[in-house]
């Protein structure tokens, strides 16, 4: 795109909801299958102010990443039988915990004295960076020094919805928008033909706070997230029936919206400017959205790195779209991979059973992902972050006072393990510190909000100046909190 | 308290950030809790000082704990004297370390003052305004001129506050069309169009609203509302989500809209239908609204655990219908921002563990409903068995179970014993159902029994069993679970020959006499499985002197059987336990099942309770909950009928009228209507939907303008018409009823419209998606095969939920998928090509004429000439690549395959495009 289309776009882009409608009201009807907008046709002066407001209000930097891959294991996976080594919670397997541990902390729902459970998995030190990580992932441990750990990472939700909820909104109740729609209200998408946010899902559930960790919140519904399927047709109804050419298709939606810019005209609803925008894209999508999700012309060694099945619905065929979706200039790319909810109550949930499949099913993908961005020098401007809503205790879960077959671990909020890789991340550090048993973060905690500034930071949007005025006063993706980690920054 | 005091809220708005409208910026005001103080206490200190956590001893949560000695054996609040307060020291003080909030921001200087204010005037607590029930309101006179009801002057006012107008009233054809799909779901057909524009009597409108009240696809719309609550679905939920029979229960949804069926009695009949005195098969079938929990039918799980999920869901989802309440907060400890405390979750719990279910593969308890054949059959089988002797006696007044439970006696049908636990149901007989349970099978008694057995002469027992080692015992006891022993014996190790059960256990009993309630017990006496497990198929009470049966009479008892077990449409009901048998309710320690501790009686919240008396049981329950003295149940009632009006509720938060949730935008209105819905319209839905239709307010045009987009941007002070985008039912049924194809009958099984290939992901079955032939493919919505895992994918896109759990809201959204629904599915398509026929047929040679008439089947309205225009230049360019435009018939070509359409007519690509018009997919 030519930088004063692109200055153009990014102002629009850049502006709240109220200035966009003031600076559209102009120019409706004339346009048919426009910008994401549908209103490209702000006079030169619109444009001056827009590089003026770019490169004026300061409140943009230059961001170290175009993009960000999010990779969601949901349920929570346990840090400590991944990245969080504690010898001294192996030597207290099975006993008692001491009372010197327990001194001064608060359990969210372990009461009196609980056993302590050693790690459920061998630990070894990997790399130049000496990173500790499990035999659980024997790809992924080959990346030691591509990525920087968040090994204090706390929240303040120990039920799956809500830390979700808080994680992606930064509000753990309903109605907030998500980060990726933060990021596509920030910047917009990079590809006119593609959704700016897609969220893919494997495991053969959604997360459990359903597509609201995806949604729009109070920002308009264009920026939310759009599911995309890695079986069958990638998006329902993507293909017009027999006998409906392109063109034809492109003169219909042409005459739906000229319509609708007109009802616009007379009852003002913003809602009607983004069914415009929505039907535009619509018709974009039906050409590019198959071609990106098509994986089956990818080379065999691709495939193999991967371990993908073309036709298949799985985190392997996601990680590959997601690499596809990243090179066409999707902004952010979400995947929920479900099934780490290792309570042990049942063996899909035991940390010696459903917990090491769910780690085989990642292991291979995640780390082909890295390997496949940084050949392709996607790793530079792409920025990977993995992890899970919360962590999970050093206790062994124990529901009803008797020994139960499988080992597990309950919600734990004081401590997980977050990593993040690529634009503008150091890589081959580890950030922060938990207590000799790794139950709560002890140095340089990381809380949810802070993760959630720094991601922003790296795509160059100042977190405490993205904001949306709604309900009287300013909103923002960090609430009044969040802090740029910078020590991770390269 | 009441909400006159609120003072010009509507311009601090604007000003306040964070803090509610309810804060009063005057300085002169005595400070009320409510308005000032509750707002910071539960934004900065009830994160540590509310239900989840008690630092320091000090919780703000109750009353009586806020006043009582903390930790440092001090109150944290001294009435009068603000500089005594620990309270007002520790949000002031120096050193860090003390000051309040630990990690959290400062109070700022004004918050401070206003809570040293608080505690210098008394400190005055006051209950949070959802838990005091509505006081009477004046009328306010303001908007004389514009009013139609008593809803307008409390909604002028307010748009007087803000300096707004109202708009003016809608055109009549606007109206018209959204009145319709209002209280209908389904959009005026082009003759109602023509008689209501004709129609000029002054009452015209009022006539019309009367006439869609008394339509009965009115209850078809409502019930797809209501059925978000209920969380119907036609599976069972979980991995398998196998069918589940339970579409007579959105019937009954139906027809209780339809005849405005009070909403108290229609909240009694489906939370306790089953326990009001001789209930008839409708008030049973109202019970499915809880049996709507799902049914974990995967291998080896244990029935207790997803029995126990199921009335955790029954629990919350009641509070959430009805009172708004997250209950869910308190199942593991005291609700952290309501007054609510950990005890009550499981008091109320207490109403639902006595219901018989119990997680079983096939639902029991459930209500047979006869196929008409079958249910002659029967009548003829019960006429026969009268005829051969006077040994039976069958009340044929009866409903036809007990007939056959008669005709059959005295063989007693495993399958229809009157209680039972932790034994499950073949088709043909009683399983002990160790091999579930095997976790914990201690503690566990596996036990069935039949009511009022007659015991004279009862000599002995036969059982047909199956049992795969010596491990297993019966016990057979009279009138208790502990009472008198009349007989127990082993069951010894047989086989299953060629398919056929084992064979008989012969149980001598002791005498007796009269009639007694029989208790069965399945004794494991080495607590092993599978060994230990038993079934059994029959029953046979063998008396003294009992003639030998006739075989004819075999014969006819053995299709009896068969009818029973085999040919019936069973519905899951609720059922109580009997006396002897229910359930001991105790305390999960936090919120843990396999963790019970304190016992606990039936209880509600104390906050929500009015006077003393607890209700006794789930009966008396649902009477509370629909008793004038209960705070919630009407308002929040109205406002999910006001929501569905107008886009929001007066509270925005459906499902959350606690402390935390969104204050009201007009709360005297809101209370005015919940009154007028209990007193003056005796719970009536129809009558409330009538006065909230006909309100000025209602009738406005949708149309903004700058001013009212500046002031009032989401409409929450409606100060224009609602407008907003339809449901996912209504966009299918609207497309179905303009073009001609809807199948409008009302009631019966769910049917499958055609669905993509691929999009059903079964595991563990069969099952398949079979898409309906003919018209029934072109059924309302609500009828669509609901597959919790796999839910009807245009439903999905247009923001229906997965229905798993209850949904008070669905979040309206706005998606290029939505696009490629309505431009792609066959379904939108096979409607486009419907309304290009009738277009066709309507406009003749006229192109202009058959689009004009498409327009306005579709959007009730007359188009204009630009957008005739428009939609003309799309003819010609699809003509133009549409061979032999005018030579070739146009049908609809219904192709073997359901999800295959081709578009071969120029109109059909003009209809697509009608169909998908914003004004069209939009009520306005």
């Amino acid at each position: 795109m030519k930088i004063y289309e692109e200055a153009k776009h990014q102002y629009y882009q850049y502006h709240t909801r109220r200035h966009f409608l003031k600076s559209c009201t102009t120019g409706l009807g004339a346009i048919a299958l426009g910008s994401l907008f549908g209103c490209n046709t702000g006079s030169a002066n619109d444009v001056e102010k827009a590089i003026q407001t770019m490169t004026g209000a300061g409140a943009h930097f230059a961001p170290r990443a175009k993009r960000v891959i999010y990779l969601h294991m949901a349920g929570a996976p346990s840090q400590l039988e991944l990245f969080d080594y504690k010898p001294t919670l192996n030597q207290l397997n099975g006993k008692p915990c001491p009372p010197s541990l327990l001194e001064g902390k608060r359990f969210a729902f372990i009461s009196g004295v609980p056993d302590m459970l050693g790690h459920q998995a061998e630990f070894q030190q990997h790399g130049e960076s000496g990173a500790w990580i499990s035999d659980r992932l024997p790809h992924f441990s080959t990346m030691a020094d591509e990525v920087c750990f968040l090994k204090a990472m706390h929240t303040d939700e120990f039920n799956h919805a809500p830390a979700q909820l808080l994680l992606y909104s930064g509000s753990p109740r309903l109605g907030r928008p998500s980060m990726g729609s933060w990021v596509t209200y920030g910047l917009g998408s990079m590809n006119d033909n593609l959704p700016g946010y897609v969220v893919m899902v494997s495991g053969g559930k959604t997360p459990s706070a359903g597509k609201s960790v995806w949604g729009s919140g109070f920002l308009p519904s264009v920026y939310q997230g759009v599911q995309c399927r890695s079986e069958g047709d990638p998006v329902l109804y993507v293909s017009d029936p027999k006998g409906m050419s392109r063109d034809l298709r492109k003169q219909s939606i042409d005459a739906i919206n000229r319509i609708n810019r007109k009802e616009y005209e007379e009852f003002q609803d913003p809602e009607i400017l983004t069914r415009v925008s929505q039907y535009e894209m619509a018709f974009k999508m039906q050409l590019s959205v198959p071609e990106a999700m098509d994986i089956s012309k990818e080379p065999e060694y691709i495939h193999e790195l991967y371990g993908t099945e073309p036709g298949r619905s799985s985190f392997a065929n996601n990680c590959l779209l997601a690499r596809r979706l990243a090179e066409r200039g999707v902004r952010f790319i979400q995947l929920f991979q479900w099934g780490w909810d290792s309570h042990g109550a049942g063996k899909n949930e035991a940390l010696n059973l459903g917990f090491k499949e769910r780690c085989k099913e990642v292991d291979q993908p995640m780390t082909a992902l890295l390997k496949d961005l940084k050949q392709r020098g996607l790793l530079e401007d792409t920025l990977v972050v993995w992890g899970g809503e919360f962590g999970r205790t050093p206790m062994q879960e124990n529901r009803n006072g008797v020994a139960v077959p499988f080992s597990g671990r309950d919600h734990q909020t004081e401590a997980f393990t977050v990593w993040m890789a690529g634009g503008g991340i150091k890589s081959g550090i580890s950030f922060g510190e938990t207590d000799e048993i790794g139950y709560a973060g002890i140095k340089d905690r990381v809380h949810v909000h802070d993760l959630q500034a720094t991601i922003l930071h790296n795509l160059g949007l100042n977190h405490e100046k993205l904001t949306y005025h709604f309900q009287g006063r300013d909103f923002r993706l960090t609430d009044q909190f969040g802090r740029v980690v910078k020590e991770i920054l390269a | 308290m009441s909400f006159r005091n609120i003072l010009l809220p509507v311009l601090v708005i604007g000003l306040i950030g964070s803090l509610s409208f309810w804060q009063c910026r005057s300085t002169s005001a005595t400070i009320s809790y409510n308005q000032h103080i509750r707002p910071i206490f539960n934004a900065k200190c009830l994160a540590c000082h509310g239900g989840v956590r008690k630092s320091g001893g000090f919780s703000l949560l109750f009353e009586e704990e806020a006043f009582a000695a903390t930790e440092s054996g001090k109150a944290a609040i001294v009435p009068g004297q603000h500089g005594k307060s620990e309270l007002f020291r520790r949000l002031t003080h120096q050193d860090p370390e003390l000051r309040m909030p630990l990690d959290g921001q400062h109070l700022t200087e004004e918050e401070i003052d206003l809570i040293a204010r608080w505690i210098d005037e008394g400190a005055k607590w006051e209950e949070h305004w959802a838990y005091i029930p509505p006081q009477p309101i004046a009328i306010p006179q303001s908007g004389a001129d514009w009013k139609k009801n008593d809803i307008d002057p409390f909604v002028f006012r307010k748009l007087q506050a803000l300096e707004l107008e109202p708009a003016p009233e809608a055109d009549r054809s606007a109206l018209l069309r959204r009145v319709s799909l209002d209280l209908t779901g389904l959009p005026p057909t082009p003759e109602a169009v023509d008689a209501f524009l004709t129609d000029d009597s002054p009452d015209a409108y009022e006539k019309l609203v009367d006439s869609l009240l008394a339509s009965p696809h009115f209850g078809e719309h409502w019930a797809a509302m209501w059925l978000d609550l209920a969380r119907y679905a036609d599976s069972k939920g979980y991995e398998k989500d196998p069918y589940r029979n339970i579409w007579r229960y959105r019937d009954w949804v139906i027809g209780a809209f339809n005849r405005d069926l009070p909403f108290d009695e229609f909240t009694i009949e489906q939370l306790a239908g089953d326990m009001l005195p001789d209930p008839d098969r409708d008030q049973l079938i109202a019970t499915a609204f809880h049996r709507n929990t799902m049914t974990n039918t995967e291998g080896g799980t244990d029935d207790e655990e997803f029995r126990v999920a199921a009335v955790i869901d029954r629990l919350n989802t009641t509070y959430e219908v009805w009172q708004a309440t997250t209950m869910s907060c308190v199942q593991c400890h005291s609700h952290p921002y309501d007054p609510i405390r950990h005890e009550a979750f499981y008091e109320s719990y207490d109403y639902f563990n006595q219901s018989q279910d119990g997680d079983l593969d096939n639902e029991m308890p459930r209500l047979a409903t006869f196929p008409r054949v079958e249910a002659e059959r029967v009548r003829e089988i019960i006429g026969f068995i009268q005829d051969l002797g006077p040994s039976q006696t069958i009340d044929t007044s009866a409903d036809l179970e007990t007939q056959i439970r008669q005709a059959l006696f005295p063989e007693l049908l495993p399958t229809q014993a009157d209680d039972f636990e932790n034994v499950s149901f073949n088709n043909n007989g009683v399983v002990s159902n160790w091999i579930y349970n095997l976790k914990s099978i201690a503690g566990k008694r596996f036990r069935f029994m039949f009511e009022q057995v007659d015991l004279d002469q009862l000599e002995q027992i036969r059982f047909r069993y199956q049992s795969q080692g010596n491990d297993a015992w019966i016990e057979l006891r009279i009138d208790e679970p502990e009472g008198r022993l009349l007989a127990k014996q082993q069951f010894t190790a047989n086989a299953n020959v060629n398919g056929e059960w084992g064979g008989d256990l012969l149980v001598p009993v002791e005498a007796g006499s009269g009639k007694h309630d029989l208790y069965f017990e399945i004794i494991n006496t080495t607590n092993k499985a599978p060994d230990g497990m038993v079934r059994i198929s029959e029953i046979e009470l063998q008396y003294a002197e009992a003639a030998v049966a006739d075989p004819q009479l075999q014969a006819y008892r053995k299709e009896l059987r068969e009818i029973q077990t085999q040919r019936v449409d069973y519905t899951p009901v609720m059922k109580p336990k009997v006396t002897a048998m229910e359930r001991q309710t105790k305390l999960f320690d936090r919120g843990n099942w396999m963790v019970q501790t304190t016992p606990l009686e039936g209880g509600v919240p104390r906050v929500m309770l009015q006077g003393e008396e607890m209700p006794a049981n789930r009966l008396a329950f649902a009477r509370w909950l629909v008793s004038e003295d209960n705070p919630l149940t009407a308002r929040v009632i109205v406002n999910r009928f006001w929501a569905r009006i107008f886009g929001r509720g007066l509270i925005e938060t459906l499902e959350d009228f606690g402390t935390q949730s969104d204050p009201p935008t007009h709360p005297e209105l809101l209370d005015h209507l919940a009154l007028r819905f209990m007193q003056e319209h005796g719970w009536s839905v129809k009558s409330l939907l009538r006065e909230i239709v006909t309100s000025a307010t209602y009738r406005q045009s949708s149309k903004a303008n700058a001013q009212k987009l500046e002031l009032d941007p989401d409409n929450r002070w409606l100060s224009r018409g609602p407008r907003f985008r339809l449901t996912a039912e209504q966009i299918r049924d609207q497309a179905l009823a303009v073009s001609g194809l809807l199948n409008d009958s009302i009631g019966g099984r769910s049917v499958m419209p055609p669905q993509p290939e691929g999009v059903w992901q079964i595991v563990y079955s069969g099952e398949q998606w079979r898409t309906s032939s003919d018209s029934m493919r072109h059924r309302r919505g609500l009828y669509t095969y609901w597959k919790r895992t796999t839910p009807y994918p245009s439903m999905i896109a247009f923001d229906s939920p997965s229905r798993e759990f209850c949904v008070s809201r669905r979040i309206r959204t706005n998606t290029p998928l939505q696009a490629l629904v309505t431009l792609n599915d066959p379904a939108f398509l096979e409607a486009a090509q419907a309304l290009a026929q009738r277009m066709r047929e309507a406009g003749g040679q006229d192109l202009e004429a058959a689009i004009r008439a498409g327009y306005k089947r579709a959007l009730g309205q007359e188009a204009d000439a630009e957008t005739v225009a428009i939609l003309r230049d799309l003819h010609l360019r699809a003509q133009s690549e549409m061979d032999g435009p005018t030579a070739r018939a146009r049908t609809i070509a219904f192709t073997e395959d359901p999800n295959e359409i081709e578009l071969t007519d120029p109109m059909a690509v003009v209809a697509n495009a009608i169909l998908n018009l914003d004004g069209f997919l939009t009520k306005q």
